[in-house]
């Protein structure tokens, strides 16, 4: 029975056998269900996810006009003839980059603090509590308590003064500090996830060179963890884009972005106004507007604008090429799933 | 002959089985078979080819690749009950690969191919269901991998899933509890764990696992058990227990072992497959292949000049 | 190797340690910043329930009288006859809550789950690469784009060819439907939180042990069986925080409720059959949203406050139940 060694390339005159993948044919019949139901809803997922972009599409494409990014929102009894949506789209602007100036560098250096220093304990453990906490919070309380907070004279500053000397706690600055709290989950799971891919040796290796722990988190772990930071940033600005509650609520639903007082930037901050999210909801019929063409142009808007963000967080973190964990293998989703289920 | 050889620590001991031939005295058959230090001391019966054992399966001219590299190159092979073969050679022979084809798990890689025969009780296993093959071709891998779920389950795993049973678990019905303690049982486990097969399996020490691994293998009541180097991970003594039951169960399973360590193959098999390269370099008894190999490729692994 | 002469040495470690020292404080100053705004929040929405609950006792979770007549006559200062100011019955809002809610997480766990393991054993490789970027699509779209969809599209639907004009008469005497009700919302709150609880499944499902999976195949177990039997069971702790992530998302979901689920404070009754599916409710969240215009009357206002603190202890009792429910699998061996 034994062979000779020298190795004949291939088995000649031999059926080659190449198996694939093994059918389900021989399963009992409760198993095929359940592999065709697995299937089912893969498909009908893909099946939602497109009506959902086509509908979208349509209605946007149809009613979408050049001039409606131009032209300000002006009230009429037309309100699907007159203005565009030029205010929303600055306000969201405005807003979306108010609230990432807060979020970003406090979230960042929450993330650094957990991640690097973390002393004393109960103090971190309580932080990231905290954090987890804020995740969880619904968008509509954030948004009454901070009506409480900048409706306090001592804040009035931030918005302006109604005329029985109330503060009226509605403006782009209430609007976007409640906003950066909506955003810092995000910002500092992503960052703290990014910290804990740096290998130690990285840090071992500075502190050998005599830099101090400060000097090392600038100069070498930041720009370690640049694409990590960054798209912890556009996952938070994203939300930011799309939430309506906190916009609802504190921005003071007025049509167009009305500064407040005489300085040029500090005032229409200080101002009322509206953005994209709160045109939509207002012009839809659970608003006041009732104007479906102007609420379906407004949402592709946001729609688009939200989806290129997300595919820029996707190419941020699936561009790495080297990964120190070895999870190379797995898939932007999955690895979008460990972000957010920070623990 | 090769003072190189090691002589064997211990050779398991069995019952003599009173069918068979004693073997004749050492130095009774002239001076071609000089006795080595590897024959010498030994006690265990070695069955002689083809008397009590029967074939259950058949390699012929087996090739299998991965992808476009041929990893195994036309081996014929009996696999029989009542025996203890041992596929021996050094990393990248192939035994492995030929050991996960004989119940079709090198299915489950992708661009894997097969050519050749490979036959269950005389039928073609390509054309048998696989699970069901794999449930009478059971294999124990080198790491033990309890699921995490109690002993109990454990072992009751392949019995529960059977879908003859029409998928249902009955839990803990006495039929169950049966084939679990006899599974336990057969591997030498029982008495240990008795006191409570709710216990998780994570919790027990890497020989009593392994010892797991194989009840859970046996629970099913397969008709051949494929062993990838089950002892690669264990302890000395662990290993030797193991050693022991392997060769117990010999008689009601058609046992292949894969390993690289000479010793054991030398410890429990009946006959020796040396593969080298992904060719069938000598296939024997065991004592012919270790004591009087005829081909100069075995003797130099045997000897320890590569491996 | 010679000294430098001249330039004197600083004691460079003291001064580093120094600096450390400072970033370390300033960053931990912060971390205590946060938490206690955090911290100030919490006590204040209590604060600012409190009147709320003290006026109505506990039967503020009860029922009794319409939702929408409170509100409306808190907005105008004028009190219902017989009652205070406070006077405010939550039941139906609450009721409403725990319907959409469950309801959205029963759907969304059963499709979250197939779909988890379609992506990680059935799907073909192809197949994987277009589901996932379908996946962070839905989760990307804001929740104002599916109201609007629910609103101007799906409830017409309902309204045109589920609900039967004879049904519609049947209840014309007690509510009105027409298509903004609990399915709509219930399968768009479900369409919501998929995604999420499919990438969180599926990520645990990809990391289950090979050795496992390899084992119960290599015993004769079928693809389908392995994953139920072993891979799932492995990803309980997965799926458990999965749902308790998903149960707060759809407790906290205001807008797209207010915009769908039906401007009528009702509590839809299970007993009228399957005219239950097309009861408007509405939710705790999506109420503040449609009384915040009235936030600045201290009545609506504390009564609302009120509201978010319910969903807070909720989100809380949330967290809870999530951290318990894992506890028992940790004795198998199974790690979150």
């Amino acid at each position: 029975m034994a062979t000779e060694l020298a190795p004949a390339p291939s088995p000649a005159g031999l059926i080659v056998v190449r198996p694939r993948r093994q059918s389900t044919a021989a399963w009992p019949l409760v198993d095929r269900v359940g592999y065709w139901l697995c299937w089912a809803t893969g498909i009908a997922l893909c099946l939602i996810a497109v009506a959902i972009v086509l509908f979208m599409l349509v209605k946007g494409i149809s009613y979408l006009r050049p001039s409606l990014f131009v032209q300000s929102p002006a009230p009429s009894l037309q309100q699907s003839q007159a203005g565009g949506f030029l205010d929303p789209i600055v306000g969201t602007v405005i807003l979306t980059a108010l609230g990432t100036a807060i979020a970003a560098p406090t979230g960042i250096a929450l993330a650094t603090w957990l991640s690097e220093y973390g002393r004393p304990p109960l103090l971190a453990r309580a932080v990231e509590s905290a954090i987890e906490m804020i995740a969880g919070i619904p968008s509509v309380v954030l948004a009454i308590f901070g009506l409480l907070v900048f409706s306090q004279t001592a804040l009035g500053f931030l918005s302006q003064k109604a005329a029985n000397g109330s503060v009226y706690g509605r403006s782009f600055f209430a609007a976007g500090g409640m906003m950066a709290i909506l955003a810092l989950p995000l910002i500092v799971g992503a960052t703290r996830e990014a910290l804990s891919q740096v290998p130690d040796r990285m840090r071992e290796a500075s502190y050998a060179l005599g830099k101090t722990k400060a000097s090392t988190i600038w100069h070498v772990l930041f720009p370690a963890i640049r694409p990590g930071m960054a798209s912890g940033v556009a996952l938070g600005m994203s939300r930011i884009i799309g939430d309506t509650a906190i916009v609802t609520i504190l921005l003071g639903a007025t049509l167009t972005n009305e500064g407040v007082g005489s300085l040029p930037v500090i005032g229409t901050l200080r101002g009322t106004g509206s953005t994209l999210t709160s045109y939509v909801y207002n012009n839809s019929p659970a608003g006041e507007g009732n104007a479906h063409e102007k609420a379906y142009a407004a949402a592709f808007v946001l729609l688009m604008l939200v989806l290129a963000l997300n595919a820029l967080v996707t190419r941020l973190t699936g561009g790495r090429r080297e990964r120190a964990s070895g999870r190379s293998g797995d898939s932007r989703l999955i690895r979008l799933g460990r972000l957010v289920w920070t623990r | 002959m090769d003072p190189l050889i090691p002589p064997p620590v211990r050779r398991i001991a069995v019952e003599r089985d009173p069918r068979i031939a004693a073997p004749p005295p050492p130095g009774a058959n002239g001076a071609e078979t000089a006795q080595t230090p590897l024959a010498a001391g030994r006690r265990r019966m070695a069955r002689p080819e083809g008397i009590g054992a029967r074939e259950r399966m058949r390699i012929e001219s087996v090739w299998l690749a991965y992808g476009e590299n041929w990893v195994v190159r036309d081996v014929s092979l009996p696999v029989r009950q009542g025996e203890v073969l041992a596929l021996i050679g050094a990393s990248g022979s192939g035994k492995t690969t030929l050991l996960r084809s004989l119940n079709r798990l090198t299915e489950v890689t992708a661009g894997a191919a097969r050519a050749g025969r490979i036959a269950l009780d005389g039928q073609e296993i390509h054309d048998l269901e696989v699970n069901d093959l794999r449930r009478r071709v059971s294999m124990v891998f080198q790491q033990p991998n309890p699921f995490p779920m109690s002993i109990f389950d454990n072992v009751a795993y392949a019995l529960a899933e059977h879908p003859a049973r029409g998928g249902r678990r009955r839990r803990r019905s006495a039929e169950l509890e049966q084939a679990v303690a006899d599974a336990l049982r057969r591997a030498g486990l029982y008495e240990e764990v008795a006191g409570d097969l709710g216990r998780s399996a994570l919790k027990l020490s890497g020989g009593q696992q392994q010892r797991l691994c194989i009840a859970r293998s046996l629970a099913a009541g397969p008709e051949v058990l494929l062993l990838d180097e089950p002892c690669s991970a264990l302890d000395p003594i662990s290993t030797a227990t193991i050693e022991e039951l392997i060769v117990g169960l010999r008689e009601s399973v058609a046992i292949v072992i894969v390993t690289h360590n000479l010793q054991q193959a030398f410890r429990v098999a009946d006959h020796v497959a040396f593969m080298h390269l992904g060719d069938l370099v000598e296939y024997g008894p065991s004592e012919q292949v270790f004591d009087r190999p005829t081909k100069q490729r075995t003797r130099d692994y045997i000897s320890g000049a590569f491996g | 190797m010679a000294v430098p002469s001249g330039a004197p040495h600083r004691a460079p470690r003291r001064a580093a340690a120094g600096k450390d020292q400072r970033a370390e404080r300033t960053l931990g100053a912060l971390a205590a910043c946060v938490l206690l705004l955090i911290a100030a929040m919490v006590v204040t929405v209590f604060i600012n329930a409190w009147p709320s609950f003290s006026h109505n006792g506990l039967s503020w979770f009860g029922s009794g009288g319409d939702v929408d007549t409170q509100l409306r006559s808190m907005e105008e200062a004028s009190p219902l006859p017989g009652h205070s100011p406070y006077y405010f019955r939550a039941w139906p809002l609450i009721w409403g809550t725990l319907l959409t809610t469950l309801l959205a997480v029963l759907i969304a766990l059963v499709v979250s789950t197939l779909a988890a393991i379609f992506l990680t054993e059935f799907a073909p490789r192809p197949v994987r690469r277009a589901l996932e970027p379908v996946i962070r699509l839905l989760a990307g779209v804001p929740s104002v784009v599916y109201g609007l969809i629910g609103i101007l599209a799906l409830a017409p639907f309902i309204n045109d060819h589920l609900i039967s004009n004879a049904r519609k008469a049947s209840v014309a005497y007690v509510v009105q439907l027409n298509g903004a009700d609990l399915m709509t919302a219930t399968l768009i709150l479900s369409v919501m939180i998929t995604p999420i609880m499919v990438a969180l499944i599926a990520s645990a499902l990809s990391v289950v042990p090979i050795t496992w999976r390899e084992g119960s195949i290599a015993l004769g177990v079928n693809r389908w069986r392995t994953v139920v039997r072993v891979s799932l069971r492995t990803a309980r702790p997965a799926i458990v925080a999965a749902t308790v992530l998903a149960t707060a998302r759809a407790l906290g979901e205001a807008i797209m409720l207010a915009m769908v689920a039906g401007s009528h404070g009702f509590p839809a009754n299970p007993l009228d059959g399957i005219t239950f599916l097309f009861e408007p409710v509405r939710p705790l969240a999506a109420t503040i949203v449609q009384a915040s215009g009235a936030l600045t009357i201290s009545t609506v206002a504390h009564t609302l406050y009120a509201m978010a603190a319910v969903l807070l202890v909720s989100a809380a009792m949330l967290s809870f139940a999530g951290w318990a429910a894992k506890q028992p699998l940790k004795r198998y061996g199974i790690r979150a």
